[in-house]
């Protein structure tokens, strides 16, 4: 990933409903193909959840970095 | 004299009115809504008209009843924000100047942006869509009914796995659910959106034998199959499709370059400021900020809204925060619900169904018009 290249961030801290997933596949719904999109997640479940999704769905994770307290989830939109 | 402007008469916005009213003397702040219909609607309600029969006019009421009479109602529709020139520029070429502005103007039903949503599906998001949603059910002999979502974000986000329950209780009691199979599609990775309570709706869905499947995200709807197709690759037949229709943000929000791709209003999900625009606050369905859209959260934000607003035309600083707390309601059918709240830091601990839990979502639907528009509780 380049140093300049544009992301769309979604604080999903703290939603238990609808919930992290939800607001990536909200993000990954109004997102280009090719753009990146950064879910930032508290619920533990999210490590299981938007993974498995992403691969599903045919996207591609980039990567997943752990913060204070919360998890950044990096997808690129591929299809 | 400042001046106030709220955009919208639903749960938060006529919240917010009356509070402000309260608050606020009358030399201090002229407190101006405007509504483009007049009428307040309960929309939880509309699953009874489809599911009990119930009389669709006893979920509207004149908003101008509800609202105190120092709210100057104002019957437009609101085409333009100028956050610059804090100005909102109405349909009829009138424009109202604010010190502080509220948008409240929930969501948008945008059925047109799914292909074939129109001709293949009926839903109860709307007083003509649960009408034409009871005709179908009344008229349905037997068959596959499948429930889902057109697409994310939507309003309360567990009203379609109520609505599979609903189902199963009314073709029960009409003597047919043998004949009928209740399909449910879930765009998450479980069939309620709240993990916690997750087991607690799948036993329900086990004992009454409502087949579901995860991770659908709806694609398209072949019309002439009759089938829908995700973008996970997965497609669901259909005698019957009941489906949320796709949502979006407010039109003026859109139109006023405010909102983002789905033209949901940046909002701050602790001040409920716009982002970029400190002197226009968003509460309820229209916002961007990650909890249910929902009336239960609409409520809990206005009163943040409200200290806000008045601290600000005060001069004085505020530490009113939203916290994120959102209560819900589920009706399972069969005279069992359960109640559930939570906030940013806590979640919603599983509740038991209950006889008590249904009676608590019935008094609701009661007390409504009494105690929430006004800012009594």
């Amino acid at each position: 990933m380049g140093e300049q290249e544009q992301k769309m961030i979604l604080d999903a801290r703290g939603s238990f409903c609808p919930g992290p997933l939800m607001e990536l596949i909200r993000g990954i719904r109004q997102a280009k193909v090719g753009e990146l999109i950064e879910v930032w997640s508290s619920d533990s479940g999210s490590r299981k959840d938007i993974p498995f999704w992403v691969k599903k769905a045919g996207h591609e994770l980039v990567g997943v970095y752990d913060e204070q307290g919360y998890a950044r989830f990096l997808i690129r939109k591929t299809r | 004299m400042k001046k106030v402007v709220i955009l919208g008469g639903g749960v938060g916005g006529t919240i917010v009115a009356n509070l402000l009213v309260k608050r606020l003397a009358k030399e201090e702040a002229e407190i101006t809504l405007v509504d483009s219909t007049g009428k307040h609607v309960y929309q939880p309600g509309f699953i009874y008209v489809v599911f009990e029969g119930l009389n669709p006019g006893k979920l509207v009421r004149e908003e101008r009843k509800l609202l105190r009479r120092r709210v100057k109602l104002i019957l437009g529709e609101a085409v333009r924000i100028d956050a610059e020139g804090h100005k909102v520029h109405l349909s009829d070429g009138n424009v109202l100047e604010y010190d502080r502005l509220v948008v409240a103007l929930g969501a948008r039903l945008v059925p047109e942006e799914l292909p074939g949503f129109s001709e293949a599906a009926n839903h109860f998001y709307s007083m003509e869509g649960a009408m034409k949603l009871r005709s179908a059910l009344e008229s349905f002999a037997g068959g596959k009914v499948v429930v889902t979502v057109a697409s994310v974000p939507y309003k309360c986000p567990p009203a379609p796995s109520e609505a599979a329950c609903q189902l199963d209780y009314y073709f029960s009691r009409k003597g047919i659910r043998d004949n009928v199979e209740i399909h449910f599609l879930s765009p998450l990775s479980r069939v309620f959106p709240l993990e916690p309570v997750n087991p607690v709706v799948e036993k329900i869905f086990g004992i009454h034998k409502i087949k579901s499947t995860t991770f659908f995200n709806v694609e398209s709807i072949d019309l002439e199959k009759r089938v829908i197709n995700s973008i996970e690759g997965e497609s669901a037949p259909y005698d019957l499709l009941i489906m949320i229709p796709p949502h979006r943000g407010a039109k003026v929000v859109e139109a006023s370059g405010l909102g983002d791709r789905g033209g949901w209003l940046p909002t701050d999900k602790y001040t409920l400021r716009v982002k970029g625009h400190p002197d226009i606050f968003a509460l309820g369905d229209c916002t961007d900020i990650p909890v249910s859209k929902s009336g239960a959260a609409a409520h809990f934000e206005a009163k943040v809204v409200v200290n806000s607003i008045v601290a600000d035309l005060r001069g004085e600083e505020t530490a009113a925060r939203y916290d994120g707390r959102v209560t819900c309601y589920c009706d399972a059918g069969y005279h069992k619900g359960f109640s559930m709240t939570f906030d940013y830091e806590h979640p919603p601990v599983p509740p038991p169904l209950s006889y008590r839990g249904w009676l608590m979502k019935m008094l609701l639907n009661k007390i409504y018009w009494l105690a929430i528009p006004s800012g009594r509780v």
